[in-house]
């Protein structure tokens, strides 16, 4: 088979997506924005729930690429897709017989959660800051101590009409409780609080390691999501809540308060939606042509969606729907 | 703390030709304040400020105390926009936190819901035979001030520094709920980090003081007051802004809202008799004052002529640091020269406390 594919995206589902199709012999281009492979796994540290190293499956990934034969072409981003093919920044065209959205979403950004104080005060960290600074080997407060009372905090940015994000992003319960763990596992004598309006564990392994968070780390799970924060006296941060399950407003003092920030739809999503038979769910995520029987094809027969530019996912999930486009691209390109 | 993000929150604000509308408490507590708004308006800055005898109360504080319906709000302050209107000015500025919540939220309300500017309009011409326009520019005068801060600080006698060692003078800074808590956009800073007052105090030479409780409302929150049964409630509001604030030794509060400069000023003496305990230094209160009052105190103004002899906590401790001369014989002078009466000596002023607050080193 000589047909041409192009993905968008090389993230976790744009790679498997790339591999799995060149073991069916089709042409890939692998489209990346970044200078590098990879996506958000880049900046992650041990996924949830096995505590794999998130660099052992991004290797793994990054192998069976190269290994597939599949044309990458990073640092370069797509601005516009069609049926055709897609149109790269500085107006270049691409053409294939098929393309497959692998495009991902975006970080909810914190700052937008103002009365959090993230990049105002310090040790307001995110979900995402705790990955790199355990990815560097160093996490401390900005004094460079300890913490001895660390706050999590869910859904930072997800479930929150007021800043426009009503979906759930369902990684992140999790995230919380992996990283609540992985804190005492560095600051043993560190209280560590998840402050949460729901626990959604969904995947396997995920409500025994919620479990496991509670009853061997000690970790303290309190239902009420947290006003505010401000500065103390002595340099701390002050968080005020509402304890729902005891029904009574709590205030405490924290040295590290961490923001679990949720998934938004990638901002290609906007321009990507002019093409025809591309459409946009209400959440702004890309809406698949069927949530059952087609959640990997759009309303073109020739464009594909994987991975999180349809919804939130977790690495698995993403890597399972770039098989599952790949597999439908390439009975799409067979019946031609 | 990086504060910054206030510059995300811009409005814009007139320059000039405004329309105001006076609050209807602050002439009772803070009886210069007002007075020195126009004065520094008109005197200082040129500015062109018309002060309407016709424009009345927006009731909003019966709005908020459910006694006056919201269809009868939108009528009066159609009403006020018509005076405006009549008047041949298009700016309109209103000297109450809680006036600007009213204006802003049912400006938004008709934006919103047209039908209700319609029906508002045929209310008002039934009952008065009077049309309006919609504000060309609609701004707390808090915001004015702010707008000015610079042309001010130009004309700065006493800035806000201590006069002896030089250092700038701590401030608290408390903005009241309803200038941008209802909507963020409203206000100069958003709601979380409101710059407006701020903005005055590091262009006059003073330091903010960012404390936990900042955010935290001060306690009138009309039934906590009206409703003599809650005023406890109110209190304990207070108090914790109080105890909050009080570690990091400010030399003054300053207010937005004519409720939150009366009740964080009152509470303090009310505190004082009640459990014994003052907030600032030698067993006394801290000075609250309004921002016209600091203006004033900057641009060189009689505290006296400021109204600031009625302020609970007594001011002198801030005057002195600021080097602001005054004539304590003339403090209960009126402009006529005859005695207004004085009061006793209160406890939140007289250092006599069993116990004072424990401010930490």
């Amino acid at each position: 088979m000589s047909k041409k594919v192009i993905i968008v995206g090389g993230g976790a589902a744009g790679m498997k997506c790339a591999s799995t199709l060149r073991t069916q012999g089709v042409e890939v281009l692998l489209v990346e924005r970044d200078r590098t492979l990879g996506g958000k796994l880049n900046g992650w540290h041990k996924l949830f729930p096995t505590l794999t190293p998130a660099g052992e499956v991004l290797d793994a990934l990054k192998r069976e690429v190269a290994a597939s034969g599949a044309e990458v072409m990073t640092g370069t981003e797509v601005e516009r897709i069609a049926a055709n093919g897609v149109t790269v920044n500085g107006g270049r065209e691409l053409k294939a017989d098929a393309v497959v959205v692998c495009s991902g979403f975006d970080l909810f950004d914190a700052r937008i959660k103002e009365e959090y104080g993230y990049g105002i005060y310090d040790n307001v960290y995110t979900t995402v800051d705790i990955e790199r600074m355990l990815n560097e080997g160093r996490v401390a407060l900005a004094d460079g101590s300890a913490p001895r009372r660390i706050a999590f905090l869910h859904c930072v940015g997800s479930r929150d009409e007021k800043v426009g994000q009503r979906h759930c992003s369902r990684v992140c319960c999790i995230t919380g409780v992996k990283q609540a763990m992985e804190m005492k596992e560095l600051f043993p004598q560190a209280e560590v609080y998840n402050f949460y309006m729901d626990i959604r564990m969904f995947g396997p392994g995920y409500e025994e390691m919620y479990r496991e968070a509670q009853q061997k780390y000690n970790v303290n799970f309190i239902r009420g999501r947290i006003s505010e924060a401000s500065p103390t006296f002595d340099g701390r941060l002050q968080i005020k809540a509402e304890d729902t399950l005891v029904g009574r407003p709590l205030k405490m003092s924290v040295d590290m308060l961490v923001l679990i920030v949720g998934m938004r739809p990638g901002c290609s999503n906007g321009r990507f939606a002019c093409t025809e038979g591309v459409n946009l769910a209400p959440n702004g995520f890309v809406s698949p042509l069927n949530p059952f029987a087609g959640n990997v094809r759009s309303g073109a027969a020739s464009i594909f969606y994987a991975g999180t530019v349809t919804a939130p996912k977790n690495i698995g999930e993403s890597m399972n729907e770039g098989v599952a486009a790949a597999m439908s691209v390439v009975e799409y390109l067979n019946a031609r | 703390m990086k504060r910054s993000s206030w510059k995300e929150y811009q409005k814009e604000i007139a320059d000039d030709r405004y329309y105001y509308a006076r609050s209807c408490i602050r002439q009772n507590f803070f009886p210069g304040s007002e007075a020195a708004f126009l004065d520094i308006m008109r005197n200082d800055l040129g500015k062109d400020v018309l002060d309407d005898p016709l424009h009345t109360s927006c009731t909003g504080i019966g709005y908020h105390s459910d006694i006056v319906p919201l269809e009868t709000i939108m009528t009066v302050v159609a009403r006020q926009f018509a005076l405006m209107t009549a008047a041949g000015y298009e700016n309109f500025t209103s000297s109450c936190i809680t006036s600007f919540g009213i204006y802003t939220e049912i400006l938004e309300t008709w934006h919103e819901f047209p039908e209700t500017e319609a029906r508002t309009r045929e209310n008002l011409f039934k009952a008065t035979g009077r049309e309006f326009r919609i504000p060309r520019n609609i701004a707390h005068t808090s915001d004015v001030i702010f707008h000015n801060r610079e042309q001010i600080a130009a004309r700065m006698v006493h800035p806000l520094m201590n006069v002896e060692t030089g250092a700038p003078l701590k401030g608290v800074e408390h903005i009241g709920c309803h200038y941008a808590k209802i909507f963020p956009k409203s206000g100069i800073g958003g709601s979380e980090f409101p710059y407006v007052l701020a903005g005055m105090i590091e262009a006059w030479g003073g330091e903010v003081v960012d404390y936990p409780e900042r955010r935290h409302c001060c306690g009138f929150g009309f039934r906590n007051y009206l409703v003599q049964a809650n005023r406890g409630y109110s209190v304990a509001n207070s108090q914790k802004k109080f105890a909050s604030m009080a570690p990091y030794r400010p030399d003054f509060i300053v207010c937005n809202c004519p409720g939150c400069a009366m009740f964080l000023d009152k509470w303090q003496y009310t505190i004082a008799e009640m459990e014994g305990v003052t907030y600032g230094p030698n067993g006394r209160g801290i000075p609250v004052i309004t921002y016209e009052e600091m203006a004033g105190l900057v641009l060189g103004y009689d505290p006296w002529q400021l109204g600031m002899q009625m302020h609970q906590v007594d001011v002198e401790p801030l005057l002195d640091k600021m080097g602001v001369k005054y004539d304590p014989d003339a403090k209960y002078l009126g402009n006529n020269g005859k005695l207004i009466g004085k009061p006793e000596q209160a406890v939140v002023n007289c250092c006599s406390q069993e116990r004072t607050y424990e401010v930490r080193q």
